[in-house]
């Protein structure tokens, strides 16, 4: 079966804007699959980090709506090791901060049980806010 | 004693206290003396990855200058290196500082909008970890002061994620690093290698999906195990928080799960400089260590 897959001025202009956000060029990702390799979290994704990529790549909005996004968590494995000098976390951050700059938060903090609470150390609670709250 | 200016951050003054009170001491011991920023605030625990993000960057900048404040108020003499304990605030400072020296123009913008501050950041700070720190002070002198060497100690070391990676800021080898191992047999204790010690604990995900990092933290552990280690050792307050307070979780899902200590690597500089146990702080560690070095004659 062949699918077609027409890339509008729509798609090209939401690509443009991711890679100004992440400061990436991502049409320099040749999908050989290495940061999905890597990727601790990749078993967790709904889609892997490189077909993340390739979706930014076409254009697809869709991506927004991928888990991927709020599992990465920005350890830099696929940084080390990108063969194009990409940087995929910084693309999943531009792709975060779509939603989170329409004041769509990812968790909500009331919704956090008092016991974690009293456990979690502030280097945690800090860094969950600024990376699933806007 | 040479001073240096030093930033705790946030968790090293609550949840991690054990390891600002076993650095403060093992490095007292060194001749170090890690003279606390004044006025600092949180760095921010993660750095602004999007090119426009610039106000997240504001929280570093003004630790910075509270170096720069430091050098002129006679804290310290000419000294702009900032040492920092937690591999996520270096992570934070280190990026930042880079980003302001590198785009003069976000250097400029910043300095603009922080106009209160009495003067503007220079880009003059280096921001270093203290086991970098440990390393330019000299293994040989380090293992001098050795009282009491961990012999027989079996310790995995685990480097997580904000220590070593992106490549332009890791104080070492991001896929082969040296310097906790270099350290560790210093102190005498046997170094055991885990393939996952680069492997991410899961960090804030702590807060989103607690089983997310209970699975990740058990893989890393349980790998560790199976390579003979009795402990690890970290030097990060949430790698250690998800490794170490996350196995009480550990358990309840996998009842041959034997508990594994798991140490800031201060703590053990602590106790093989012979240094009293309440520098230790091992009351917070949550799964008490203290059984472990009393088998192994060094408590």
């Amino acid at each position: 079966m062949t699918a077609r897959i027409v890339i509008t001025s729509k798609n090209r202009e939401f690509q443009r804007k991711i890679d100004e956000l992440s400061g990436q060029v991502c049409t320099l990702c040749d999908q050989c699959g290495t940061c999905t390799g890597s990727c601790p979290m990749a078993f967790e994704m709904d889609t892997t980090p490189s077909n993340m990529i390739r979706m930014v790549q076409l254009g697809q909005e869709e991506v927004l709506d991928k888990k991927t996004l709020w599992i990465c968590a920005s350890c830099y494995t696929c940084t080390v090791r990108c063969p194009r000098g990409l940087d995929p976390s910084k693309i999943a951050e531009a792709l975060r901060q779509i939603k989170l700059r329409q004041a769509i938060d990812h968790i909500d903090i009331h919704k956090i049980p008092k016991n974690e609470i009293d456990i979690l150390p502030q280097i945690a609670l800090v860094a969950a806010f600024r990376k699933f709250t806007g | 004693m040479t001073k240096i200016p030093y930033f705790p951050g946030c968790t090293l003054k609550t949840k991690a206290r054990n390891f600002e009170k076993s650095a403060l001491a093992s490095t007292g011991l060194l001749g170090i003396e890690l003279t606390e920023l004044p006025r600092w605030n949180c760095c921010g625990a993660v750095y602004p990855l999007t090119s426009d993000d610039l106000m997240q960057c504001v929280a570093s900048v003004g630790n910075l200058i509270r170096v720069q404040e430091m050098n002129q108020t006679g804290m310290v003499s000419n000294e702009y290196r900032l040492v920092v304990l937690c591999s996520m605030c270096l992570n934070v400072l280190k990026r930042s500082h880079k980003r302001m020296i590198e785009q003069n123009e976000q250097l400029k913008k910043i300095n603009e909008f922080m106009y209160l501050e009495k003067e503007p950041y220079k880009g003059n700070v280096t921001v270093v970890h203290l086991l970098e720190l440990l390393k330019e002070h000299g293994f040989e002198k380090i293992r001098d002061a050795v009282k009491k060497p961990l012999s027989g100690l079996r310790v995995s070391p685990y480097y997580g994620c904000a220590l070593l990676r992106p490549r332009e800021v890791g104080i070492d080898d991001p896929e082969n690093p040296k310097i906790q191992e270099e350290l560790l047999s210093t102190l005498g204790a046997t170094v055991v290698d885990n393939p996952l010690k680069l492997r991410c604990c899961g960090s804030y995900q702590t807060v989103r999906d607690k089983q997310l990092v209970i699975n990740l933290a058990y893989d890393i552990l349980s790998r560790a195990q199976d390579a003979g280690a009795e402990a690890i050792s970290t030097s990060c307050p949430l790698c250690s928080f998800n490794i170490d307070n996350r196995q009480k979780e550990i358990i309840k899902n996998h009842s041959e799960f034997k508990p594994l200590p798991v140490f800031y690597f201060t703590q053990l500089m602590t106790v093989a400089f012979g240094l009293s146990q309440e520098h230790c702080g091992f009351e917070q560690n949550h799964i008490d260590p203290q059984q472990l070095l009393k088998d192994k004659g060094v408590l």
